[in-house]
């Protein structure tokens, strides 16, 4: 190799104006980091989308939302043997301590962090696939959802911004 | 270290505007930085508890308060905090209370 192509040099950064982040799982570990990001981005004064979809649908649940759990198989970061994740109630101890600490240092659980996060401006958007696939209805949903809205009237609102997928 | 004059005194800012010695912080300042950095003016009795509360809080823990701090400790909701302070309220009324920039994820 020669140096006859240099690396091109770094584009000056932008500012993040705007992030819209689709939350497809309905664990802990799947929901809470997304609301971080959002609620974080409204505190910076970043435009903010969360779009649920699948299994994320769970967070914006009204029979569901007050119950997510962490998932305790599959899941390496736990540090305990993967059989143990198996045995019954080991999500529901798991669960138990995360949302101790959560508790500990103030933080708010997940009906109260989408209520707080809706209050910051930001646009809080269901599948409509998945509305269909659940057998959902509008009414299965917490008051703060926005509109059940496609894929193609998600890309159309993300447009000019970042898209984060957790 | 770069400078601002705000009420006819300068005082030093860090490179995003936020005061590195919240004691050079004078309540005549507040009005100024609020229009230098587009909150809506005049600033109300409601931007001074949350102005007020911002100072308390950094002189008594070191940090100001978040967002949900600042409604958790104050009369003061979400959404009205964001429509005092618009553009990241934490951050902004940090910036016109004349403490550095608030920590914390949540």
């Amino acid at each position: 190799m020669t140096d006859s192509h240099p690396l091109p040099s770094a584009p000056i950064a932008a500012p993040i104006e705007k992030v819209s982040i689709i939350v497809s799982k309905g664990s802990l570990e799947g929901i809470y980091p997304a609301l971080i990001m959002a609620n974080g981005a409204r505190n910076e004064g970043i435009d903010a989308n969360l779009f649920f979809t699948f299994f994320g649908m769970d967070a914006v649940h009204k029979g569901h939302h007050d119950h997510i759990k962490v998932a305790a198989v599959g899941n390496p970061g736990l540090h305990m043997p993967t059989i143990a994740g198996v045995l019954p109630g080991a999500s529901g101890l798991v669960t138990k301590y995360m949302e101790k600490q959560i508790e500990k240092l103030d933080y708010p659980g997940i009906p109260e962090f989408i209520e707080m996060i809706h209050d910051t401006g930001a646009g809080l958007y269901a599948c409509l696939a998945s509305v269909e696939m659940f057998g959902m209805e509008r009414e299965d949903l917490i008051d703060e959802i926005d509109d059940i809205i496609t894929v193609g009237e998600f890309y159309e609102m993300a447009a000019g911004g970042q898209i984060i997928f957790t | 270290m770069p400078t601002k004059t705000f009420a006819g005194t300068t005082v030093d800012v860090n490179d995003e505007g936020f005061f590195e010695d919240p004691t050079q912080w004078t309540k005549e300042m507040a009005p100024e930085i609020a229009e230098e950095y587009g909150v809506p003016t005049p600033l109300t009795d409601r931007a001074w508890v949350v102005i007020d509360l911002m100072r308390s809080e950094y002189f008594d823990k070191g940090t100001g308060p978040t967002v949900r701090k600042i409604s958790k400790l104050s009369d003061v909701t979400t959404k009205e905090l964001f429509a005092l302070f618009p553009k990241g309220p934490a951050k902004l009324a940090a910036m016109v209370a004349g403490i550095p920039k608030p920590k914390g994820c949540i």
